[in-house]
């Protein structure tokens, strides 16, 4: 359409010379940004990118955490983006500019993709136009026709783009590395796939990237590792480190016990290992052993870097206090280095080791009303009290207004056997108070 | 006389060194005589495995078994990693035996199998205090593999048994290559002069200890420094004039 009847037909159009060049520029910056997702990001221009989450997935808490966060990312910076996880790019790719995104299982590729329209198959215009003449609209009918004739008429293009898509048909993507990374690559004559062997070629990788990284002042804060098999598949692990650091070794370690999940197939040909997040790093004083007896001071941060490629990042965490009374609340998850808490929960309170989240209610039995429980039925068996002490009342923040507001009576109670419980009620008995078990005590 | 009995020093300490076990190894006093004395390291040992297991009507929650295991790190030195299981730990209780949170790491899996190759990661970093997991299941090569990398590395493990069912309850009889482990069952506390509660007391009971007859004592609970007391009323012998004498004649 020329532009002049487009602003006949709408008055007050905005008009754009296009920049494709710039546009192509700005995706590479955006291709880039996403590397903090999975090493293995590659160009899908021109409004596209690739993301191989296979192996990283675990440290965004899933595949549906990953995919929600990378689409909030984008939109808080203002881009609008559809999505979609599947076994093989080529369905990824339906699923995402033509179907509703999200996640495929494995498997089901064909599923999915078999009720989108032909043009979800990335073929040329008059390929699809030739489809449609014929009455081909959706994949599905595509992949039901033999193949010898489907061939024949559309091209091998229609084939070989209905495999990948279906999964059938392997599909390199090849990731870019922005110029100023530090990389490491290693590529063999003849493809290796034993264990041992791997290990020994991403020490040798990481000696390599840290003696460029020493050169340059830099420590590695993340770091990458792409395998590239015989067959054109790739396999991709990442960890982080929770500070600089420029220890081979250590960097080493983080894979070890990863490398056992790569799959070698027929043999892995070439290995790349990126420190895709570096930070400046001072050259420090190697202190020299033996010369004095002080205490091998522990370094936490190596152990927290081994901890987090085993575990994930937000599973290795310290407990800082939070200013509140309410005991389900008063503990909030902070990361393991995160500088030492200032505050901290008031002693000489009364607390236990281990708390019942959520209560569960109790019977009890009380001389009198307002006494505390002579005994109490928990989880159908019965506890005699010799002991208590109480009440103690914890209310929820004042600030948070009278909506959310809860009173409870705490109290200690003592069986007959030693054990200590911690118990409260929610009201006074009054106002139809209950009790409930909380907590176990020493 | 003193010949032989350097002939049986020689060989103590030759059966130890079979047991694994060095003679010079370190050990955290527990302050209490009578449990040091009977211990084979005069105190816990550390850079070793021991285990805690509950006793009590509320024993898979295992409160009083955390409590004491608290207050053995609390009196450690060095930052200390919580492998945990569950997410039923209440940090501030751990505050009142002087274990402070800004000394404790934890690292949390929901499969007890994954349990395991954390605690040794943890043994295996010099300079830990001491690492805590919070197990079901432990077996015997499992177990002896954890010792191995406690005694290289000088890092104590204590294993807080947990279970949840009655099968998983009797796993904690089998045994294990643990140089210790501690029955821990709450005890009536003493009574007071008013009401309310005083300071707990737990029945600490040694079930194995290797080169020590098991044993049992009654002691009271850590105070705000982790440390174990003997009750006033029981340290020094039944009250004199309880004790009968024999009828003249």
């Amino acid at each position: 359409m020329p532009v002049a009847q487009a602003q006949a037909l709408v008055p007050d159009l905005h008009v754009m010379d296009a920049d494709p060049e710039g546009e192509s520029k700005s995706l590479l910056e955006l291709a880039k940004w996403a590397i903090r997702f999975s090493p293995v990001v590659a160009l899908d221009s021109p409004d596209g990118i690739w993301i191989d989450i296979a192996g990283v997935e675990h440290l965004f808490g899933g595949e549906e955490a990953l995919l929600k966060t990378l689409i909030a990312r984008l939109e808080s910076n203002g881009i609008r983006a559809c999505a979609a996880i599947a076994d093989v790019p080529g369905a990824a790719w339906a699923v995402a500019r033509y179907g509703k995104g999200g996640i495929i299982p494995p498997g089901r590729a064909v599923d999915a993709v078999s009720c989108l329209p032909v043009q979800a198959l990335r073929l040329s215009p008059p390929t699809i136009g030739a489809m449609h003449r014929l009455g081909v609209e959706r994949i599905g009918q595509l992949a039901a026709m033999p193949r010898a004739p489907m061939v024949r008429r559309f091209g091998r293009e229609a084939s070989l783009r209905l495999d990948q898509a279906l999964g059938h048909a392997a599909e390199p993507i090849s990731p870019i590395i922005p110029d100023e990374t530090t990389v490491a690559t290693c590529i063999f004559a003849d493809p290796i796939a034993r264990l041992e062997d791997l290990k020994l070629v991403v020490r040798q990788l990481s000696e390599e990237v840290c003696r460029t990284l020493v050169k340059k002042g830099q420590g590695v804060r993340r770091l990458d590792i792409v395998f590239r098999r015989v067959d054109e598949k790739g396999a991709a692990l990442r960890a982080g480190t929770a500070r600089a650091t420029r220890d081979h070794a250590h960097l080493a370690k983080l894979f070890d016990d990863r490398l056992e999940t790569i799959d070698p197939g027929f043999g892995i040909e070439e290995v790349v290992l990126i420190a895709s997040r570096t930070e400046p790093l001072d050259a420090t004083q190697i202190v020299a052993c033996g010369l004095d007896e002080a205490e091998e001071e522990a370094d936490i941060s190596r152990l927290v870097d081994r901890l987090t490629a085993r575990v994930g990042v937000d599973r290795v965490y310290r407990l800082a206090p939070v200013e509140t009374l309410v005991p389900e609340r008063m503990a909030a998850k902070v990361p393991a280095l995160s500088p030492p808490a200032r505050s901290a929960w008031p002693d000489g309170l009364p607390r236990p080791t281990r708390l019942l989240d959520p209560p569960e209610g109790i019977i009890t039995t009380a001389l009198l009303p307002d006494y505390p429980p002579a005994a109490f039925i928990w989880r159908r068996v019965r506890y005699k009290v010799i002991k208590a002490d109480g009440p103690e009342r914890i209310t929820s923040e004042w600030w948070l207004g009278d909506q959310h507001r809860t009173i409870r009576d705490y109290y200690r109670l003592e069986t007959d056997k030693g054990a200590r419980f911690w118990v409260f009620r929610d009201a006074p008995l009054s106002e139809g108070g209950r009790w409930w078990m909380h907590g176990f005590f020493a | 006389m003193r010949a032989s009995r350097e002939v049986i020093e020689d060989l103590r300490r030759r059966i130890d060194r079979f047991h694994g076990g060095s003679p010079s190894r370190k050990s955290l006093p527990f302050g209490i005589a009578p449990i040091d004395r009977h211990l084979p390291a005069k105190g816990l040992a550390l850079g070793a495995l021991h285990e805690v297991i509950e006793h009590g009507p509320a024993a898979e929650f295992a409160g009083t078994a955390t409590l004491f295991t608290a207050g053995i790190l609390a009196r450690l030195k060095g930052p200390v990693l919580w492998c945990l299981t569950r997410r039923d730990l209440f940090a501030p209780g751990l505050m009142q035996v002087g274990l402070h949170p800004n000394r404790v790491i934890f690292v949390e899996t929901h499969r007890d199998a994954d349990v395991l190759p954390l605690i040794e990661e943890g043994l295996h970093e010099k300079g830990l205090g001491a690492v805590v997991g919070e197990v079901t299941k432990l077996g015997l090569t499992a177990s002896r593999r954890l010792q191995l990398a406690a005694e290289a590395s000088g890092v104590t493990a204590l294993l807080i048994r947990r279970w949840w069912t009655l099968a998983q309850k009797d796993l904690t009889h089998l045994p294990t290559a643990a140089l210790t482990r501690w029955r821990i069952t709450p005890a009536v506390s003493e009574s007071m002069p008013a009401d309310g509660l005083g300071r707990a007391r737990w029945q600490v009971g040694l079930m194995r200890c290797r080169g020590a007859e098991p044993c049992s004592w009654i002691v009271e609970a850590c105070d705000a420094q982790g440390r174990l007391a003997l009750p006033s009323d029981l340290a020094h012998g039944p009250h004199p004039a309880q004790v009968r004498k024999p009828a003249a004649g």
